[in-house]
């Protein structure tokens, strides 16, 4: 009997691309890996996001858990506005500002 | 050869903190406030509704911002402006509430007995309270819980255009536990438990947006100063006019009625003299028709009174004759401590003017900035 093999393991993450509006919380970052647990949802992401640089989630999400008006969060590149959507190892959030006038 | 000698006392520089839609800027004036140097900007691209040193270190500096992206925040300085952190948690509603903090309108320290404590006004209309000189902050649920706040309040529709705000928050220097505040819509408001209790306090200020001319709240005061040499007297700039009011009274004066009748009473800001608590400064807008908002007839001028507000004289030498269009938003006019106070406001057209001579003549001390919201000495 063939003894089986299994792959080494790799750490889920999921990456984070970061918009110039939040510079002054990243450094001037534009993407992240951030570790994950399990299937983590958006909402997750961003408390990994806020650990790594404090005080950005609430620059995003107001105090009622809403994305802010003219923040954009897109997972694989599909536009999300539930918290609760979930990702997988290996998605991409990215956050966008999106907005205009003088 | 004999040293050259020095002064016996360092001369005392004035600091102006210059908050504008897009940053927020700082004005230094030489100990004659003659010569000033413009620096910044700080935070640039950040709407800067409001920054304020605190007078009891000297060095504590808070300033209320957002972005047109990013939600509300407060940065704090504890070295006069050198260098800046994020507040760790910045005032945002109760969880649940489902209100939300837009922007912190307005900044206020708290009683010099109670060194770290400071007051934010928000827009929507809510009060926080900081205990650690600004690294975080908690509503203040005696008034952002209580059972008559939506009646007092409003809603969206009965703010201003940016929303409706809490703010002239003041703290009377006898008693760290009387408090007043007022709200652009809602009017003026008094608590002598710390803010775990509120009551309207409008009785004699006019109203004539709403039906009922003489309603216990519900008015809309622009700008209200308690003064700090007699703090039972308060003035009061208000969408409808001027007012005074001298406590135990509760009936506001209408002081007003002395001002010419092609400039009228209407405006944002309104500032106290620091020791003569007959002397304050106003700078009226056009209010007819459509409220352009604009200095009435395009020739800006400040008004002054010292006879607390039974006559007002025209303070305009220096500033522009003709076709200036621009008015002073609440927060953007201030006076220094000087012996002959220094006057100072801030335009929505980005100018900083300046007087050494208690109004009587103007200097601009900068242009070019963005609209500007507040400044503070």
């Amino acid at each position: 009997m063939t003894p089986s093999v299994r792959e080494p393991a790799v750490a889920p993450v999921i990456r984070v691309r970061l918009p110039g509006l939040v510079d002054a919380y990243t450094g001037g970052k534009r993407e992240v890996e951030l570790p994950v647990a399990g299937s983590p949802t958006v909402a997750d992401a961003l408390e990994a996001l806020d650990a790594r640089f404090p005080g950005l989630r609430f620059r995003l999400i107001d105090e009622q858990g809403a994305i802010r008006p003219h923040v954009k969060l897109f997972v694989d590149a599909s536009l999300v506005r539930d918290l609760g959507a979930t990702m997988r190892s290996g998605s991409e959030l990215m956050i966008v500002g999106a907005l205009s006038g003088g | 050869m004999a040293p050259r000698s020095k002064p016996a006392v360092a001369a005392r520089k004035t600091l102006l903190l210059v908050a504008t839609r897009k940053g927020l800027w700082t004005l230094t004036g030489d100990a004659t406030r003659r010569s000033w140097t413009l620096a910044g900007p700080r935070f640039l691209g950040n709407i800067v509704h409001h920054a304020v040193l605190d007078p009891r270190d000297g060095k504590t500096m808070l300033a209320a911002a957002r972005t047109g992206h990013l939600g509300p925040t407060i940065f704090r300085s504890l070295d006069r402006g050198r260098t800046w952190k994020e507040a760790a948690r910045p005032p945002a509603s109760r969880a649940g509430s489902g209100r939300t903090v837009d922007h912190t309108f307005w900044l206020a320290p708290g009683h010099p007995s109670e060194p770290g404590v400071w007051f934010a006004g928000t827009s929507p209309q809510g009060l926080f309270r900081s205990t650690d000189g600004g690294a975080t902050w908690a509503g203040v649920d005696g008034f952002n819980e209580h059972p008559q706040r939506k009646a007092w309040c409003g809603g969206d529709q009965d703010g201003t255009p940016d929303g409706p705000k809490l703010h002239s928050i003041n703290v009377d220097p006898r008693d760290p536990a009387h408090l007043y505040i007022s709200m652009s819509s809602g009017g003026t408001f008094e608590s002598t438990r710390a803010g775990a209790d509120w009551r309207p306090l409008n009785r004699g200020v006019r109203a004539d947006f709403l039906p009922d001319p003489d309603p216990e709240y519900g008015h809309d005061p622009h700008c209200v100063r308690l003064h700090p040499a007699m703090p039972d007297r308060l003035y009061q700039q208000n969408h409808c006019g001027l007012f005074r009011l001298d406590r135990p009274a509760e009936r506001w004066t209408d002081i007003g009625g002395a001002m010419p009748k092609s400039v009228g009473a209407i405006g944002f800001p309104l500032v106290v003299h620091p020791r003569d608590p007959d002397t304050l400064w106003i700078f009226p807008m056009d209010g007819t028709q459509v409220w352009p908002r604009g200095a009435p007839a395009g020739k800006p001028a400040v008004y002054r009174s010292v006879n607390a507000g039974r006559t007002w004289q025209r303070q305009a030498t220096g500033l522009p004759p003709a076709q200036a269009w621009w008015t002073v938003k609440r927060q953007a006019m201030t006076v220094d401590q000087g012996a002959t106070v220094g006057v100072y406001f801030g335009t929505t057209s980005g100018e900083v003017w300046g007087s050494r001579d208690e109004g009587r003549t103007w200097k601009c001390l900068a242009r070019h900035l963005p609209h500007i919201y507040a400044v503070e000495a």
